[in-house]
């Protein structure tokens, strides 16, 4: 096997490259003159996009970066100050605020205005004001594909049909006009085919959380691993290029014994903690925030947040026999689509089948849709599995929610209970 | 009980002690008054009521547990920066308040009684319960179709629930029922716009709270005597101002916060106050299939409010500043609850849209259990004085 540095240097190198063109992209449609829509990650269309040779770009994605780098906190003050409260999900403000502020994407470059607001309303009410919100400002067609919560725990013929009628008569035509490009189902079918081929790589990397030591973290790497495939590249020959790439790389740890890379550029192959960790990451404190669980040897080894775009795990591919009741389904499923008892059986599948110590929970105050209800999760996953749960709070984008001493010290008093329950002592919450 | 007699005081008084009663001593006499009854509960903020009267249950407003109600429990379910109705719900729920309703209806709102819904399945699993996913397309072809098959698949549901079939004609009667329900609650509001010192908001509020929970046959006859009791009424006429108060759609303020409103100079002519019963803006026709009817009023004549999808841009918040000028308000308190996303997020499109119009607003926030009122009546004593002197 060769070098697993330059391997595991290349997936991710591939991935900045393939992010860096899109961002190019979308900052030089007045040279190309190629369309821009704005979308959301969960339950994105994209190859039903690209059949409009549309550029997609994610606000939340935006954020994240915008966090990652440091810049969210004054573009959620700058929401603020013009009358945006200080009780809504910080992604929005990061998002208008960074309007406020030039709106300069991470190439340098200005964002230009989108020419669609695609509002695919799957698992998440703030989606809807999102974009009620940029529609204000940008004054462009804003084309909603509303997907019906699966609140009785599946999904309905009536719910598939109705996305499937919108995606007819309200979305393809508006895409079509907004492109001047003519649908063409055939070549959606193609782009379903590379979505599949890539789908079924990443189930296979996702999986490898089950052995020990787990060669992926399904949290901290997790969010790299989904990154082409829950945001602009599904369907793309890139993202079937990349997930062949990263499943090498794993495979090539797997042969090792290595856990995954750190960024400190070491294999984490001391794994004393394997968790399951429900919602989404810090971003402010990333790098900081993932040192907390390697330093103690805790590797996580499923998490919900990659389900977020999908829940290929659990069998659903793209199908391009049936493109658009594919693209339903494939809405409908999405993890904060799903009622909260069926989040707890996959939670609870997840501790028993990858061996886990138990379930950490991230509770974000800015997320409604994934947090309202956190509580009783934990409670349920704790009474089913037996392990120990844990719950700690911060915010995706506000680093004024990121307390770096209360995680680390909520962090300590879990792994010290998960060695209490290994030598035979009773569960107990580290809660709030 | 039909009142020539009744005065407002009489009819207020037993609004009020069902408004206070956490018990529900209502609804379980209802239930306990005839064998094979049962009560099904419905969370703000639109379930179609027909049905349910339908299925011959009583419909059962729940909105959380007030200010009156401790929460011991329910704070355990919930992170301090989630608004207050899904803890005080859940603390309704484990104190055996609600152990007598066979059913409860979860309508979509926000991600908050979303999830709500799924709590109450793992926690009360013998209670049948469903969540209610209303369109957010506005196509007759497209959302109503939906909603028709949601529509058939609620009434289904209740059907299994009662064990006994719903005919078109026990949901035509319904429609009839609640279209009376909703004719008299517009003049009750309209009697209000006109003349807001003979019917205060604080009775009003107490009047539609008190209607959600009980028949509607009942409540027909007590809003026509409330109105000819208010209207006998002699109650002076102050120099107070008009405001409108919209974002309280989900979560409802505790009644001080209502008093001290109008103690602070204004008359509530218009709100969004439970806001069930004024949802459907127009009567739902009796002719032709039921649940078409029900879908297409829904579809065609329903308020905007923050839980629903405003497909045109154009004329968001237009149907605020319309509702402001057809009911003479001066001026908007847009107060809404704490954490509250959709009444927060909804916030700043509303407002622009009321300064474009020349109409001044204030905001701020509350919880059901709001103590202090001392700040929210000087922020609207100020607020009232400002448009007296301006205007
Ligand atoms: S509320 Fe949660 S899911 Fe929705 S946009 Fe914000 S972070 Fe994302
Ligand atoms: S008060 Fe607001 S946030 Fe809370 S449940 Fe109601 S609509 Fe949702």
């Amino acid at each position: 096997m060769s070098k697993p540095e330059a391997v595991k240097e290349a997936s991710m190198e591939m991935q900045k490259k393939m992010i860096a063109r899109n961002y190019d992209a979308i900052t030089s449609k007045h040279e190309t003159g190629r369309k821009v829509s704005s979308t959301f990650v969960p339950g994105n269309l994209n190859e039903l996009l690209m059949c409009f040779d549309i550029v997609n770009n994610l606000p939340e994605i935006n954020a994240i970066q915008a966090g990652m780098r440091k810049a969210s906190g004054g573009y959620i003050m700058e929401a603020e100050k013009s009358g945006h409260s200080e009780d809504v999900c910080t992604y929005v403000k990061a998002d208008i605020g960074q309007m406020s502020k030039g709106n300069i994407a991470p190439n340098g470059k200005p964002y230009p205005n989108p020419d669609v607001l695609m509002l695919s309303y799957t698992g998440c009410y703030t989606f809807m004001k999102w974009f009620e919100l940029l529609r204000e400002e940008y004054k462009c067609p804003t084309l909603m594909l509303h997907v019906p919560y699966e609140g009785d725990g599946h999904s309905t013929k009536n719910m598939r049909d109705y996305i499937v009628k919108q995606l007819k008569e309200v979305v393809i035509p508006g895409l079509e006009q907004v492109s001047g490009v003519k649908f063409d189902i055939d070549r959606l079918r193609q782009y379903l085919r590379n979505s599949a081929k890539a789908e079924d790589n990443l189930v296979w990397c996702l999986e490898q959380g089950k052995v020990t030591p787990s060669p992926i973290d399904a949290y901290f790497g997790g969010v790299y691993y989904i990154g082409p495939i829950f945001t602009a590249f599904r369907g793309t020959d890139d993202a079937v290029a990349y997930y062949e790439m990263l499943r090498k790389e794993v495979q090539g740890r797997v042969e090792n014994h290595q856990g995954p890379l750190t960024p400190e550029g070491t294999y984490f192959n001391d794994q004393k903690y394997r968790l399951i960790v429900e919602g989404p990451p810090n971003w402010t404190n990333f790098r900081e925030f993932w040192k907390m669980f390697y330093d103690e040897g805790a590797v996580v080894v499923a998490s919900s947040y990659t389900k977020v775009g999908g829940l290929y795990d659990q069998g659903f591919r793209h199908d391009p026999e049936n493109p658009l009741e594919s693209l339903a389904d494939y809405c409908l499923g999405c993890y904060t689509n799903l009622n909260l008892p069926t989040r707890v059986d996959l939670l609870a599948k997840y501790v028993e089948e990858y061996q886990a110590d138990g379930l950490l929970i991230n509770s974000i105050k800015s997320c409604n849709s994934f947090s309202a209800g956190q509580l009783m999760i934990m409670k349920e996953v704790e009474r089913r599995t037996g392990k120990p749960g844990a719950f700690i709070e911060t915010d995706l984008v506000d680093p004024r929610y990121f307390s770096a001493a209360n995680v680390k010290n909520r962090l300590e008093s879990y792994f010290q209970m998960i060695e209490q329950k290994r030598r035979g002592g009773g569960s107990k919450t580290v809660a709030a | 009980m039909s009142g020539k007699n009744r005065t407002v005081a009489d009819i207020v008084g037993v609004c009020q002690e069902m408004f206070e009663d956490l018990s529900f001593n209502y609804a379980r006499k209802w239930k306990a008054a005839k064998p094979g009854r049962k009560v099904v509960g419905f969370l703000p903020v639109y379930s179609p009521l027909e049905m349910i009267h339908a299925a011959g249950c009583l419909p059962l407003g729940i909105f959380g547990g007030g200010d009156q109600m401790e929460v011991i429990h329910g704070d355990a379910y919930y992170q301090s920066y989630i608004c207050r109705i899904p803890r005080s719900t859940i603390e309704l729920g484990v104190t055996n308040r609600l152990d007598f309703v066979d059913g409860m209806i979860f309508p979509f709102v926000c991600d908050v009684i979303r999830n709500l819904s799924g709590i109450w399945k793992i926690m009360f699993p013998n209670v049948w319960s469903k969540f209610f996913d209303t369109p957010q397309n506005y196509d007759k072809s497209i959302g109503g179709t939906y909603y028709v098959q949601e529509l058939h698949e609620l009434k289904e549901g209740l059907e299994q629930m009662t064990g006994r079939k719903i005919s078109d004609a026990d949901i035509k009667n319904s429609i009839k029922l609640y279209n009376e329900n909703r004719r008299l609650i517009r003049e009750v509001y309209s009697f209000r716009a006109k003349q807001p010192w003979l019917a205060p908001t604080s009775e009003v509020y107490l009047l539609m709270r008190a209607g959600l929970m009980m028949d509607v046959e009942e409540h027909n006859q007590m809003l026509k005597d409330y109105m000819a009791a208010a209207a006998k009424e002699d109650r002076p006429k102050r120099d107070n101002v008009r405001v409108s108060i919209y974002g309280s759609f989900c979560e409802q303020p505790p009644l001080n916060l209502i008093k001290s409103i109008e103690m602070a100079g204004c008359y509530v002519v218009d709100d969004d106050y439970s806001l069930n019963n004024r949802f459907l803006m127009t009567d739902v026709p009796t002719d032709g299939d039921p649940l078409e009817a029900l879908a297409m009023t829904y579809i065609e004549n329903s308020v905007e409010t923050s839980c629903k999808y405003v497909p045109d841009g154009k004329v968001k918040g237009q149907f605020h500043v319309d509702a402001i000028k057809a009911c003479g308000a001066e001026g908007v308190i847009y107060a809404t609850p704490s954490f509250c996303d959709p009444a927060l997020l909804d916030r700043p499109m509303i407002c622009n849209k009321l300064s474009e119009a020349g109409i001044p607003y204030i905001a701020f926030k509350y919880a059901e259990n709001s103590g202090q009122m001392q700040p929210i009546r000087e922020q609207a004593g100020t607020f009232a004085d400002s448009i007296k002197l301006w205007s």
